[in-house]
């Protein structure tokens, strides 16, 4: 198969327009991927799906990220000289800069006809809180119907074009998109009976709190 | 059927007999009992369990109604899928949240008498899940439950031991008196009410009518 | 506080909607739509389907997610990837030790894990194994859903039960093995251990000669199973189907032979294609299947090397993989299982995602339910075998 510079260089001559960033997987498994601007994502995808070097007929996998905001401390390091005429000073200026928090949503594609992959795609939203939005890819790939349906759910991200947006797993009420990574879950540890470290600490307050009324009826196993 | 009776057991004997003259009474070819002690004895050998699995204890359950266990030796063989013709909820899984309003909806529906088993960790505490946020803290928080099974699943002997100690409970009820069975008195509920869906949990989170958190030991 | 006394005033609303009411339709008319589950002994565990009706035959069929969603992912987050490993026992608990395998697979890749030659033919045994025991399993449940009640699934059982005994033996636990670690296994089993397993699996052949005496032929199963809920290999392969149903519709992806994953190269097996992508051929698939693992096995028992069963240089405290992400997947019995891990350097997997092969199957059972009744869209369902603990996580 092609190495995935090969595919930007390609995609970039079809679509000169479109931002295509390669993106770097420092890990060992050295999985590459190519993260697409949201406005051009779907004629990529079905370009990647139809053309017939790659055929990426199978979109094995939709997952979604959240990356929140991250202060990043840059240290740059000068060599300024000595004025006095002494030895060169070496000094660390610490520049600490925001990086705004973005949802991601990552797909493997493969190919089933020509058993070949897999090409990883990324599409990013423009922040995590009014701007959540992605085009669906549901309309190429079948398979993301079920797994978009998820990240909308988990994560937030609106994808627009999919057929049926709704909640796959919490109920329709449900407001939280709970596997991002600020979601404070429901406290119901009012009681812990094993010791179970993370889950005690958790139980603690409410131990405090209610240290006087029996149980009515029940509740002891 | 010369040997003494099998089980010491708390059963009210017939009128003012002892169990040694019914015993007795028993070599001679004459069977004494109460209606009260029938009752329960048919009862406690004929449990209709809801048919009903949530998650992996159910395969543990299923395993125990096949041919290696055979739960049919204690006569609970028959799984109801209907909850009105069921007599027994196991509650074989975890409950989340979006599951806990349809276990107490079944609870509900089910006719009394009804016993409850909650088989596995899950059921009975959240259990290795206990920290998720769709995860409902032990199924006693809604309803009640008579007999817990622990275990990551239970094996099928557990929960044929549990089985065993729900028909225990059944034979020690009584029918009548100031001790009488709950299912007998008017004034102990039957149903349950059903906590609504709510935007970031279920509504309540717990029947405080049913569950409250035990008071901790106070440390030495 | 007594319901039944009408003065009691309920102390917290409920939520129940109807289960059952009638629906208008500009094309068919009056429809009724039925709430199918959670609770409902055909559909493998809490699983809901809101069939709309015409008369018996479905109009839509609208499958509901969630009443099992025990939050796995979030879980796994926040603990180590070490600490996860139990709980894949209970993604998919027919099959612990395959869903064992696809995450320490996936770690492996991760943290560039190597693992002995052993302990890759002692993973290929286990998983092997596994796969007997969900096709048996789920050809017993299959029979349930077309009417049987209960008696094919009883000669499942049995032989679930050998093998469940396998496992115990060697991980201590019936269902949750928890056996796979980052770069090996956790237990070498013993020569008495392979002798048993080994008498199992030579008798295999024998017990699914019985299974297919008793069920392939019976004239009731072709009825109910021929040409019910086709699937055509394109749409399959648009909607991510895998496993044994994209088999059935005659494409050829096996993830052992396509990605030749642990040792599954120098194993010689053949991959059962269907032709007509209906319930029946689904079945068959699964019998073949078994006759096709029943050879891995019986080389592997045969070519089992010896030596050490887990990586000198794998660690197992303060595993702590580079900063990267790594998706690592296999051919479990339903299909493809993957992994999707993203590290940030820490303990704990910054981004765990499970690619369940359960749920994403079910994204084309409209379509191949509508025009059938509802008898067979629970027949079709069962063909498709989910697991609830896998398809919600």
């Amino acid at each position: 198969m092609e190495t995935l510079e090969q595919i930007r260089a390609r995609l970039l001559l079809a679509y000169p327009a479109a931002q295509i960033t390669f993106v770097t997987n420092p890990g060992p498994a050295a999985e590459h991927s190519l993260l697409i601007e949201a406005t051009h994502a779907v004629e990529i995808a079905r370009w990647l799906r139809d053309d017939t070097a790659l055929r990426l007929d199978y979109c094995s996998n939709a997952t979604g990220v959240d990356w929140p905001d991250k202060t990043i401390t840059d240290v740059t390091t000068t060599t300024e000289p000595d004025p006095a005429g002494g030895p060169a000073k070496t000094v660390e200026t610490k520049t600490a800069r925001l990086q705004p928090g973005y949802l991601e949503a990552i797909y493997h594609l493969y190919s089933i006809a020509l058993k070949q992959g897999p090409v990883v795609i990324r599409l990013r939203t423009a922040n995590r809180t009014d701007a959540v939005t992605l085009p669906s890819l549901t309309p190429i790939w079948r398979s993301c119907d079920f797994q978009e349906r998820e990240i909308f759910d988990l994560y937030g991200i609106i994808f627009t074009g999919h057929p049926d947006l709704r909640r796959l797993l919490m109920w329709d009420e449900f407001k939280d998109h709970p596997m991002r990574k600020d979601y404070v879950e429901p406290d119901d540890y009012e009681w812990e009976p094993t010791a179970h470290g993370a889950v005690l600490e958790r139980a603690k307050p409410h131990q405090s709190a209610a240290a006087a009324p029996a149980p009515k009826t029940g509740g002891t196993p | 059927m010369s040997d003494p009776v099998a089980s010491p057991t708390p059963f009210p004997a017939a009128g003012n007999i002892s169990d040694a003259e019914r015993e007795d009474l028993r070599r001679h070819g004459i069977l004494m009992t109460s209606l009260e002690e029938l009752h329960n004895w048919g009862r406690s050998n004929s449990i209709w369990p809801l048919q009903f699995g949530l998650a992996c204890c159910a395969i543990e359950m299923i395993a125990a109604a096949t041919a290696r266990f055979d739960i049919a030796r204690f006569g609970a063989e028959i799984f109801r899928p209907s909850p009105r013709q069921a007599d027994l909820m196991i509650v074989s899984g975890t409950v989340t949240k979006k599951m806990a309003p349809q276990v107490i909806r079944l609870w509900n529906q089910m006719p009394e008498p009804k016993y409850c088993i909650a088989m596995g960790a899950c059921a009975i505490s959240g259990g290795p899940f206990k920290q998720g946020y769709n995860v409902l803290k032990g199924i006693d928080r809604f309803i009640p439950v008579d007999i817990y099974i622990p275990g990551c699943p239970p094996r099928p002997e557990a929960l044929l031991n549990g089985l065993i100690q729900l028909q225990k409970q059944i034979k020690a009820e009584q029918l009548t008196g100031p001790n009488a069975a709950r299912f007998t008195r008017p004034e102990e509920p039957s149903e349950f009410p059903i906590p609504a869906y709510g935007a970031h949990d279920l509504v309540p989170t717990k029947n405080d009518a049913v569950w409250a958190p035990p008071t901790p030991e106070a440390k030495a | 506080m007594n319901p039944f006394t009408p003065s009691a005033p309920a102390p917290f609303a409920s939520a129940p909607g109807p289960t059952v009411r009638a629906v208008h339709d500009e094309f068919h008319g009056d429809l009724l739509e039925v709430s199918m589950g959670p609770q409902h002994p055909s559909t493998h565990g809490v699983f809901r389907m809101v069939a709309t009706l015409d008369g018996e035959q479905l109009v839509k069929l609208k499958p509901v997610f969630g009443y099992l969603h025990r939050n796995h992912e979030k879980i796994a987050e926040n603990t180590t990837y070490l600490g996860s490993m139990p709980y894949t026992d209970r993604l998919d608990y027919l099959c612990s030790m395959s869903t064992n395998w696809a995450y320490a697979l996936a770690v492996e890749k991760l943290a560039g894990q190597a693992v002995p030659e052993r302990a890759q033919y002692l993973r290929i045994i286990m998983a092997e194994l596994t796969r007997l025991v969900n096709h048996s399993c789920l050809v017993g449940f299959l029979f349930n859903d077309l009417g049987t009640s209960f008696t094919p699934l009883l000669y499942a059982f049995r032989e679930r039960e050998k093998i469940i005994d396998l496992f115990e033996a060697l991980s201590g636990s019936r269902m949750m093995c928890n056996y796979q670690r980052f770069g090996g296994c956790r237990v070498d089993p013993t020569p008495e251990w392979l002798a048993a397993a080994q008498q199992l699996v030579d008798n295999f052949p024998r017990f699914l000669d019985e299974y297919e005496r008793m069920l392939t032929g019976n004239e009731i199963m072709l009825a109910r199973t021929q040409g019910v809920g086709r699937l055509d290999a394109t749409h399959a392969i648009n909607a991510g189907i895998t496993g044994p149903v994209l088999r059935a519709s005659g494409v050829d992806y096996d993830l052992r032979k396509v990605d030749a994953y642990g040792f599954y190269a120098q194993f010689d097996f053949r991959v059962p294609l269907g032709a007509h992508g209906d319930t029946y051929d689904r079945y068959m698939m699964r019998i073949l299947e078994m006759r096709e693992s029943v050879k891995i096995l019986q080389q592997a028992f045969k070519r089992l090397p010896a030596g050490p069963i887990m990586d000198p240089k794998a660690k197992l405290r303060g595993f702590r993989p580079k900063a990267g992400e790594a998706y690592g997947r296999l051919e479990g019995p339903k299909g493809e299982l993957g992994f999707f891990l993203i590290s940030d350097g820490s303990p704990n997997p910054y981004r765990y995602r499970v690619r369940p092969p359960s749920l994403i199957n079910l994204t084309l059972l409209e379509e191949m339910c509508l025009g059938h009744t509802i008898a067979d869209a629970v027949v079709i369902l069962g063909s498709i075998d989910i697991v609830l603990g896998e398809v919600d996580r």
